[in-house]
């Protein structure tokens, strides 16, 4: 069901990424995403920033409608489809989040709810630099336990968020770890999750067209982004050779990353 | 219990219901999981000469539960990078049929050569893509032109061809009838009917393209109804789409004249395990009505036994 929406709210995140808030009354969890029609530009698959009846996307400037999107005003008219897919299991009492970049949109509204629920949530961030740092005051203290790696050093420590995060999992006991980011950063929060035989989940993103299991453009070695994702456990991504491999492009080609 | 396997001229597939063309079949382990799922076989996307991106989103609009429309525009990688993926389906066993689309009967006849190489059982032509300028359907609304494909295609691989009509011409026996005459091996009835959407508060078409193709419950009488005027016209067989997602849909499309099925929107109503129910249904329905197989019941609704012995070709 498409619904028009207008934009209520933006708020500009980071210089690369802005959040967009709208109504729409359909119910959604943590983890869940809506296609987003720029009408007479194109639709983008976008993971929920915000899962309340005011929900939001945060959209990172990638390319030419993203770009357009991310600078939408107040009062600009979107196309909403959805919300599609599975989301995160909020039941676990103890978890490790793990976001690069952008990729921290779809965790926030996980993380609060699963502190909600009574979980101690630990959050570890990462970014080029720290202007492009996400949510970090959304997920920060006193609700997380937040950690900060930055590429160049800017905040926190210096070098990967899975540094922080494997540090986390030798120190700490985690029941469960939800990542989103950049896909050899999530292979390699798997690897040092499964090294410890905590379970990991990620939020995977593939080029989308229909969003209802028809079309094929995000087919995900057996799965389909769209209908099986986009959160995925780690078990089913790691035998993948797609999973920080390659993906497909518009027209199916597979492309390295 | 019937006995579901079914031929389409000296072709075999383990039941009628394969994956129709278009749906799931970008990535070879998407045409392994609806094989493994059940599906007697599957058709890929439209394969052409270059890698296509297709139209910009929205590609496709939800009717209800009637259907979907959707413009695609025809994306695929292109026959230099399709047959890795065909490979993989292959290596699993899958009963492949590969479709391309493209220009003029040259270059049709060069990609059919090329899905042949593959090791595709049957090439199955496009010449009825609704929404894609020069393409498919503006090639298969001319019945001359499609016979001049056809025996160009005819005159270039062994494999069957089977030529997919589209509904959005006056006589769509017609143009099987042109098909047959061509060589084509089998006819695919139906591709998706042509239709709009528009979005009244933006005042404009909700698909990029515009203009789509409709698919789904909404166009199985259609569908039928052309099955049912080529069975009149023509002595191959004729594999029938639109619409179908129970066992009684299928048997419908038996009893109008089809040999075989092909299954797309109905994967995204209720997943790709609509194979097996399908199956499941149809295997019963037989049973009940006393048919001993999908072949007894082809043709019964014109009152005529099939004139299309089983294996015959």
């Amino acid at each position: 069901m498409r619904r028009i929406s207008r934009v209520t709210a933006r708020v500009q995140e980071t210089p690369s990424t802005a959040t967009l808030r709208f109504d729409l009354s359909a119910p959604a969890l943590p983890g869940q995403f809506v296609m987003v029609w720029l009408p007479g530009e194109d639709e983008l698959p976008m993971s929920l920033s915000y899962v309340g009846v005011s929900k939001g996307v945060t959209v990172k400037r990638m390319g030419e409608t993203s770009g357009h999107m991310a600078a939408l005003p107040v009062g600009a008219t979107v196309g909403i489809r959805g919300p599609y897919g599975g989301h995160f299991d909020l039941t676990p009492s103890r978890v490790l989040i793990v976001g690069g970049g952008s990729g921290t949109a779809v965790l926030a509204p996980a993380a609060e709810a699963a502190a909600e629920r009574g979980a101690r949530v630990t959050v570890a961030l990462g970014a080029t630099t720290a202007s492009e740092l996400l949510f970090a005051d959304r997920l920060g203290p006193p609700r997380f336990a937040r950690h900060v790696a930055t590429d160049d050093g800017s905040r926190g420590h210096h070098g990967f968020v899975t540094d922080v995060a494997e540090e986390l999992l030798g120190s700490e006991e985690f029941d469960v770890v939800w990542s989103c980011g950049p896909e050899v950063m999530m292979k390699k929060v798997v690897t040092a999750s499964a090294e410890r035989s905590v379970p990991v989940y990620c939020s995977v993103e593939r080029h989308m067209k229909c969003a209802v299991g028809l079309c094929d453009a995000c087919a995900l070695g057996p799965f389909h982004v769209c209908t099986d994702g986009p959160v995925f456990p780690a078990t089913a991504l790691a035998p993948l050779a797609e999973f920080g491999g390659f993906h497909r492009d518009s027209s199916g080609r597979r492309v390295g990353h | 219990m019937a006995e579901l396997s079914v031929r389409v001229g000296g072709l075999r597939f383990r039941n009628p219901f394969l994956l129709a063309s278009g749906v799931w079949g970008e990535s070879g382990e998407s045409l392994l999981g609806a094989w493994n799922a059940g599906a007697g076989g599957v058709v890929t996307k439209s394969i052409g000469g270059e890698p296509r991106a297709g139209y910009p989103n929205p590609t496709v609009e939800q009717y209800g539960e009637w259907g979907f429309l959707n413009a695609m525009g025809l994306p695929n990688p292109g026959i230099a990078e399709y047959p890795r993926e065909i490979a993989v389906a292959l290596r699993g066993g899958v009963s492949v049929v590969g479709s391309v689309f493209g220009h003029d009967a040259p270059e049709f006849a060069r990609l059919a050569r090329e899905m042949e190489a593959t090791g595709v059982m049957a090439v199955e032509l496009n010449l009825s893509c609704p929404h894609a300028e020069g393409l498919g359907s503006e090639v298969g609304q001319d019945p001359s032109l499609v016979r001049e494909v056809t025996r160009a295609v005819k005159e270039a691989v062994k494999v069957p061809i089977w030529v997919k009509i589209t509904p959005n011409v006056a006589e769509p026996e017609a143009v099987a009838a042109a098909a047959e005459a061509g060589g084509a091996d089998a006819i695919t009835a139906i591709n998706t009917v042509r239709a709009l959407a528009i979005d009244v508060e933006l005042r404009r078409p909700v698909l990029a393209h515009g203009l789509g193709g409709l698919s789904g419950p909404a166009i199985k009488p259609v569908g039928l109804a052309c099955v049912w005027k080529v069975f009149e016209r023509v002595h191959i067989p004729i594999v029938g789409v639109g619409g179908i997602q129970s066992g009684r849909d299928a048997l419908e499309y038996l009893m109008a004249g089809a040999s075989a099925l092909q299954v797309g929107t109905a994967v995204a109503f209720e997943g790709v395990a609509v194979f097996g129910k399908l199956a499941r249904e149809l295997d019963g329905l037989l049973d009940e009505l006393g048919f001993p197989d999908p072949a007894a019941a082809v043709g019964v609704a014109h009152g005529r036994r099939q004139s299309l012995n089983p294996g015959s070709g």
